[in-house]
């Protein structure tokens, strides 16, 4: 009979993050169709009981902890430790967890420690033939397979917004405290905190609805034979000051800053989307100054609706990429969208005006 | 300790160029790329961030130096070499050995794991183990971390894009976390792993004095290549498709701008 272990790490505060609440709408989904199968939550933080909390009705049979200091911040050593303990503890042959950063860094060593397997990046599940199988992606977004495995504990960690986040009603609820020794050699590493990139403003949104994505396009030199990078920033920061939309960028257009150009200055790699960037999601995505050259391209796999300005009618946008493209000058029509954005709404509190 | 410098190891395996199309094709062992042998290759793109990294710290810091372990066919590890030898210093460590994104990554840091073990004179206390953070071929962010373990180095990073060492010899470490952000963090020293995102640095221009001292044991390296069984023991893949890529495009040519921010706001505004 499986046991299937949710993976769980709190928030700052000691309670569920987003992305665990997800882990145990996962659970339960899995857990329905596997007859006979146990649910078991095993949480790691500085302080667990909010959590702990959160779960009373989450339909796991045994509530486990690791807590302490040592197990705050998100740190590979202790996390890694503290995950295995768990792992051994709950006797889990399936493991599920959140692909967040945290997990991500310490659970490969955590699957090794309990002779198990790992997969991340998971965003499907089915049953086949009476055995879990998931579907993940390989080859940047560009294939996706199909697959289970034989050993276990089987860890998989799924990517977040895969699974409506779980919202069961808090109660009263006790855990089973699991003891990891968290020695100094465990402690090497000091977790300082967290910094945004040294930029002019927090761009990136990962709840956005919308994803906006820039292109090299605006820095290029336009049809009065200059460049306009700083009415390219106003118009983007303006848009997404207003829209509150996420915002991505090609990778020509952040190497540019690397090469010492004129760029958009709140940009950085981690606006980055695509092959080398990230895959972000977002129901709607519009891209502006950017070619949708394939490696870009492959970054828009989870953005559903996509829509694409561009001066050139044969960009790659064009070709089966986005299902609108706006042949026409961003400029201007980011310009004509900002105002009428201005007219709707006014700006939000603590927004740049 | 006798000498200073950092023995700086860098895993990095072969990826297929990103402008090529990819198709995939089930083969006797397993699922694998059609034309496989046929695609050009590079080196996987976070690794070579890394790669680049580690020749700049090395450059900096006198006595260090840097390896760079490579898993893949001996014919296809010398067609990457052809570009990057000529980037930055470094000394090949070859593994024969598959190399797709469909085999475990388990059993490629096993194999890794081994190479890195083998490398004369490797010092634990001036040890650092680089690699990209993720592959572009699996994408699974696995592999390194599983080197790391096999070594036992329990200060691992991911999603690296800054390492700096500071005045008391401790390192300050910059990683990728969720919304856009960094953790910052201080290690005390090495032994370290790090799987690195893109850091700060441009691609270096092509050196063919770099080129040429790299070529001197790169020979030898990929002619003593060992093999290294690397598969994908106890996974079954029902299936591998690619996505339905082709969408109808509806291309906009005669709009004013006016007209077109119409149509934006209308759709930005459906839920
Ligand atoms: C190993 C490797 C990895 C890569 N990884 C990535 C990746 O992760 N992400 C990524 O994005 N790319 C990646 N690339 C690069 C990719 O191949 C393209 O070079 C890049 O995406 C092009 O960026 P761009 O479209 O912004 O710039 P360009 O190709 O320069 O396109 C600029 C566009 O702006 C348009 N334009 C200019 N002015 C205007 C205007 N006023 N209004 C409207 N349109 C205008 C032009 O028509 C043009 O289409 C990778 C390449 C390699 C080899």
């Amino acid at each position: 009979m499986d046991t299937i272990l949710l993976l769980l790490h709190t928030g700052p505060d000691g309670g569920l993050t987003r992305a665990a609440r997800e882990t145990v709408a996962a659970g339960q989904q899995i857990l329905r169709d596997m007859p006979g199968a146990s649910l078991v939550a095993g949480v790691v933080g500085g302080q667990v009981q909010p959590a702990i909390e959160q779960l009373a009705s989450s339909g796991a049979s045994r509530l486990l902890a690791v807590e302490g200091p040592a197990f705050g911040p998100a740190r590979h050593a202790t996390d890694a430790a503290a995950a295995a303990a768990l792992i051994r503890s709950a006797q889990a042959t399936l493991v599920l967890a959140a692909g967040t950063s945290r997990w991500s860094r310490a659970l490969p060593a955590a699957a090794h420690r309990c002779q198990g397997c790992i997969d991340t990046h998971a965003t499907g599940w089915a049953m086949v033939d009476g055995s879990l199988a998931i579907t993940r992606w390989y080859y940047r977004q560009r294939m996706e397979a199909q697959l289970r495995r034989t050993p276990r504990p089987w860890l998989i960690l799924f990517d977040p917004g895969i699974f409506p986040p779980w919202d069961g009603a808090p109660g009263p609820a006790q855990a089973q405290r699991v003891e990891v020794d968290a020695d100094p050699n465990l402690q090497r590493t000091r977790v300082e905190g967290v910094q945004a990139p040294a930029a002019q403003a927090q761009t990136i949104r990962p709840d956005a609805d919308l994803l906006l994505v820039a292109g090299a396009g605006w820095t290029k030199k336009q049809a009065d034979g200059r460049a306009h990078v700083q009415e390219a920033e106003a118009l983007l920061l303006d848009f997404l000051a207003k829209s509150r939309a996420s915002l991505g960028s090609s990778k020509s257009l952040v190497d540019l800053s690397g090469e010492g150009e004129a760029v958009l200055s709140f940009l950085t790699h981690l606006n980055q989307v695509g092959q080398t960037g990230s895959t972000p999601r977002h129901p709607k995505g519009l891209a502006t100054c950017c070619h949708g050259e394939e490696p870009h391209a492959v970054g828009w796999r989870f953005i559903h609706e996509r829509r694409a300005i561009n001066l050139d009618p044969g960009c790659g946008w064009a070709r089966g990429k986005a299902d609108v493209l706006y042949v026409a000058d961003a400029f201007a029509v980011l310009a004509a969208v900002n105002a009428r954005l201005a007219q709707a709404a006014p700006p939000a509190p603590g927004t740049p005006g | 300790m006798t000498s200073t410098g950092y023995n700086i190891v860098v895993c990095g395996g072969l990826a297929p160029d990103p402008l090529q199309s990819l198709e995939p094709a089930m083969g006797p062992s397993g699922p694998a790329l059609k034309n496989e042998m046929m695609l050009p290759v590079v080196l996987d793109p976070w690794a070579s961030h890394a790669l680049y990294e580690a020749a700049h710290l090395a450059g900096r810091i006198p006595g260090s130096k840097v390896w760079l372990v490579s898993l893949g066919h001996r014919g296809k590890l010398q067609q990457m070499m052809m570009t990057v030898a000529q980037k930055v210093p470094f000394e090949l460590v070859a593994i024969e050995g598959a190399a797709g994104g469909f085999t475990d990554p388990a059993e490629t840091a096993a194999a890794l794991a081994e190479a890195i073990r083998s490398i004369p004179g490797l010092d634990p206390a001036r040890l650092l183990v680089w690699g990209g953070w993720e592959s572009a071929t699996r994408g699974a962010g696995v592999t390194m971390a599983l080197v790391g373990e096999r070594l036992g180095i329990q200060d691992q990073f991911q999603g690296v894009d800054e390492f700096k060492v500071q005045p008391d010899g401790s390192f300050r470490i910059l990683e990728r976390v969720e919304g856009g952000q960094h953790q910052v963090s201080i290690c005390t020293g090495p032994p370290v792993l790090a799987g690195w995102a893109t850091g700060s640095l441009p691609e270096p221009r092509n050196n063919p004095q770099i080129g040429m001292q790299n070529m001197r044991s790169v020979m030898p390296a990929l002619q003593k290549a060992r093999t290294a069984k690397v598969g994908a023991e106890g996974v079954r893949f029902d299936r591998i498709t690619l996505p339905q890529q082709q969408r109808a495009t509806r291309v906009v040519k005669d709009l004013s701008p006016d007209q077109i921010a119409d149509e934006i706001i209308g759709w930005i505004r459906q839920p």
